[in-house]
């Protein structure tokens, strides 16, 4: 006995609320980014300059007495944060100060470091340090910009790709997809104030290239039965496609979000929102390779002229790259 | 069909060996690390019996490369530094002075006299008392131009002459400025590999990146902070000639002097020459040491050139001071008693035996030729490092256990194939991360935990397409036969797409993100050869011996 996700032989009509889902979609586009022009990121060290402390100690942290003891420095807005985490042991009581960027400071300055490590001792006796970071603001402009062209590279490699191995609508199609991803996963971020770092970056792009892969999966059989049913109705070529894909994109979702989850619980807070990230991006990537990709190429319309090219097998025919 | 060549059998089983093979250190990673670290030790220190025994821990007929532990992972420090390599300008032009006064004091019948002017620290302004001399005095200094000495800029000039009406601009061209600062660069990046080495610690990472920008990373430190007191101060020595003493710090120095504080001294303020008599790169030497009072100070050697100059000069100026001067901060000041010949000398000061000593190491590795600014620094402790390993590694653990599970619940006795593929495939990634000595980061351990996520996709594409092929009643072999066939084109392309983005990540981003980037682009590449070797190799052997007439998939 076999567990199966999706019955044999579905029939769904993807496209029978196709303006639904298309509405659905931009609507949360609209509402992630309006919220992100409204308040928008918690950017994290990486991109705002600054400096985070992690502290550790054995006593409970009172915020409250932290931000006291921080107080007399003068060092502008601080702010304090308790993290708590199943992995963590009864007595270890974690916290992250963040301190920004002082005025006219290029250049970090160990001493300022130094005079909030001694002021928390005060507090707490046993407070332990476990990590400091400090990013200049510098720095921290110029990340913006590489982690943004690397997006957009990513982006436009992947159309190109799709393009030489498909057809141009075909890379519209999964480009839209990706964007409509992208647009999401930052519109989250902003929405529940999540911390944005340069980890948050790289899980972007995996959920730009694991958008893909599902995607391409379904252009895959679409572009195989375009040659097998060449008359067939492009909306219920693509129905068929997505339906006798649907069984194999449960099954890579589930195992993916599977290893996933374990990581979000037992991975520990400081890779938290980075798997969020790719949970979340696994999630809406998967429903935008039908929704979105596919609804997009039905609207865009195939070329269904098939009948100069070989009926090859398409795996074995890189050199046919308008195909 | 469904048969694979017995060579192409031989070659895939030889590529999973071998990955295993090149893993199995990482299984016993703090045995082999001991031991790799006591060989290197042998090597440089000579045997030891402990040493030895350490060596011994690990057959050496097995591979002993490990995936280096990124500092997120064991702890350490990180630091961005940017080269000022501006500094070194205004020092060459500084240096450059005495050398045009000299060559003009010749030609002072057609240029009458010769005044250095203020300006901008990178470049010189003389004024000569009579402009219709302007244009011989630009031919001398022209004349002591030199050849610019690097790649792209032979040929050029290394200094440019204005003049306007009686005044000279000297600064340095564009081609020297440009060889200026890759020497810069070259000098930084040396000194401070030799300053950490001097202190001993394992692996550390000296990248230099972009135009005038360095990268450090040390493993096992304790701070950013230690790791900046190291490689943080210039250590730039100088033997000035003393012109006066005072307290204030804007009193007017006179032309081709400055005014410098003491170290020691709160509120004294000393007036030297600007050009130094020796500097600090004429030593060949320098020991911590006790002067006679037996307070802890430097001894130090000049090379030939340099103890010549030094001698010179003290047999020259028996009676007045001598400044020794670091990083802009007179150390001290002593009257000169006798003629120094040898070349040595002791540099006391009110220092403490750490101090001492840091300074000796400072000194031996040379100066920095510019200063540096820190544009990020990280402190990671190992505490929290090993946290994040322990839940790295649960994580994948249950990861790894609730695929199998699910495969095999899903697909059978084919879910056990992908199953040992997956196994093969974790064993491959580590084998080839430690092949190229990559570095693991957390979010490389992500990355690890996603390919066996995603992985199976390969896997499951085929089981699919084989299922779709059983529906319409071909046997069982043309069924497996071209379940592989048709899913490889939507393997190949999903997969293809996922690489452009891996690659992207690793040519854009840095440090932990570099190393998701990694495992997750090795992980692509194991997946796909274990989907369409390994696993599919399995199934045909299987399906030799059990020869089945139906199949469930």
């Amino acid at each position: 006995m076999r567990l199966r996700l999706v019955k044999q032989d579905t029939k769904f009509d993807f496209f029978s609320r196709s303006k639904m889902w298309i509405g659905l979609s931009l609507v949360l586009m609209v509402v992630g980014f309006a919220s992100f022009l409204y308040q928008g990121l918690n950017y994290g060290i990486d991109f705002k300059g600054g400096t985070t402390i992690r502290t550790e100690s054995t006593t409970p942290i009172d915020v409250g007495a932290y931000r006291d003891a921080m107080a007399p420095l003068g060092l502008g807005d601080i702010s304090i944060s308790e993290v708590f985490d199943p992995t963590f042991e009864a007595d270890q009581n974690v916290a992250m100060v963040r301190i920004e960027t002082q005025e006219g400071q290029e250049a970090v300055k160990s001493d300022l470091i130094a005079e909030v490590q001694t002021a928390l001792q005060v507090i707490a006796p046993d407070i332990k340090f476990v990590s400091v970071e400090s990013v200049g603001p510098k720095v921290s402009g110029e990340l913006i910009q590489t982690a943004a062209i690397a997006v957009i590279l990513a982006i436009a490699a992947v159309l190109i790709y799709i393009w030489l191995r498909f057809e141009w609508q075909f890379a519209l199609g999964a480009v839209a997809a990706l964007v409509h991803d992208v647009i999401l996963t930052i519109g989250i971020f902003s929405a529940l104030q999540i911390k944005f770092d340069l980890a948050i970056i790289a899980a972007l792009l995996t959920i730009v290239g694991y958008s893909l892969n599902d995607t391409v999966v379904v252009f895959d059989r679409v572009r195989e039965n375009l040659r097998k049913y060449k008359k067939k109705d492009l909306k219920e070529l693509l129905n068929i496609s997505i339906n006798e894909t649907l069984s194999r994109t449960f099954m890579t979702s589930v195992t993916t979000l599977l290893a996933l989850i374990a990581l979000f619980v037992l991975g520990g807070d400081v890779i938290r929102g980075f798997v969020f990230a790719m949970i979340w991006g696994v999630i809406v990537g998967t429903y935008s390779s039908i929704f979105v990709a596919s609804a997009i190429l039905l609207f865009l319309g195939v070329k269904r002229d098939w009948t100069n090219k070989p009926d090859a097998n398409a795996g074995t025919q890189f050199a046919n790259i308008d195909a | 069909m469904l048969q694979i060549d017995l060579w192409k059998r031989v070659v895939i089983w030889a590529v999973c060996a071998l990955g295993l093979l090149l893993a199995l250190p990482n299984a016993f990673y703090s045995k082999v690390e001991q031991q790799n670290d006591a060989l290197a030790a042998i090597e440089v220190s000579g045997n030891s019996p402990e040493r030895d025994a350490m060596a011994g821990q690990w057959p050496g007929y097995l591979p002993s490369g490990l995936v280096n532990l990124g500092l997120d992972l064991r702890g350490g420090a990180h630091l961005l530094a940017e080269v000022k390599v501006q500094d070194v300008y205004s020092a060459r032009m500084k240096a450059f002075w005495p050398e045009v006064r000299d060559a003009l004091r010749p030609e002072r019948a057609t240029i009458g006299t010769i005044r250095l002017q203020p300006s901008a620290g990178d470049e010189l302004k003389v004024r000569i008392s009579e402009p219709e001399g302007t244009a011989r005095a630009s031919e001398v200094v022209r004349g002591l131009a030199q050849q610019v000495v690097s790649l792209s800029g032979v040929g050029a000039s290394d200094i440019e002459v204005s003049s306007d009406d009686g005044v000279l601009t000297i600064r340095l061209s564009e081609a020297e400025k440009r060889a200026t600062d890759e020497r810069t660069m070259q000098q930084s990046l040396e000194i401070i590999r030799r300053r950490i080495d001097e202190v001993g610690t394992r692996e550390p990472t000296i990248q230099r990146q972009g135009t005038d920008r360095i990268l450090i990373q040390v493993p096992g430190i304790g701070s950013a902070a230690e790791l900046k007191a190291i490689i943080g101060t210039t250590a730039q020595l100088t033997f000035q000639p003393v012109v006066g003493r005072g307290s204030d710090p804007d009193a007017s120095a006179g032309l081709g002097n400055e005014i410098v504080p003491s170290l020691d001294e709160e509120g004294a303020f000393y007036t030297l020459e600007s050009a130094p008599v020796v500097t600090g790169e004429e030593l060949v030497d320098a020991q911590p040491a006790f002067d006679q009072n037996g307070r802890p100070a430097v001894n130090f050697r000049f090379n030939p050139t340099g103890a010549r100059k030094f001698g010179d000069y003290t047999a020259e100026n028996i009676g007045s001071p001598f400044a020794i001067v670091l990083d802009s901060e007179v150390i001290s000041a002593p009257v000169i008693q006798s003629h120094i010949p040898g070349g040595s000398g002791i540099i006391t000061g009110n220092f403490t035996v750490e101090e001492s000593t840091n300074l000796a190491v400072l000194l031996r590795a040379g100066a920095l030729p510019a200063g540096l600014e820190f544009l990020e620094e990280r402190t990671i402790g190992p505490e929290l490092g090993a946290d994040s390993i322990k839940a790295g590694q649960v994580a994948c653990i249950v990861a790894f256990a609730a695929v199998l599970i699910f495969m095999f619940l899903s697909y059978g006795t084919f879910g056990i194939f992908a199953n040992i593929a997956l196994i093969i495939n974790v064993g491959l990634i580590f084998g080839l991360l430690s092949m190229v000595g990559a570095t693991l980061t957390l979010p490389g351990i992500a990355g690890i935990v996603l390919t066996i996520g995603m992985a199976v996709d390969a896997n499951v594409l085929v089981f699919e397409r084989i299922r779709e092929e059983l529906k319409s009643s071909k046997g069982p072999a043309r069924a497996i036969d071209l379940g592989y066939e048709k899913a490889l084109s939507a393997i190949i392309d999903a997969n293809f797409t996922t690489f452009i983005t891996a690659v992207i990540l690793f040519v854009m981003g840095s440090g932990p993100v570099r190393g998701f980037a990694i495992t997750l682009g090795f992980g692509i590449l194991t997946s796909v050869f274990t989907a369409i070797f390994v696993t599919r190799l399995i199934v045909v052997m299987w399906f030799e011996r059990k020869r089945p007439k139906t199949l469930e998939v």
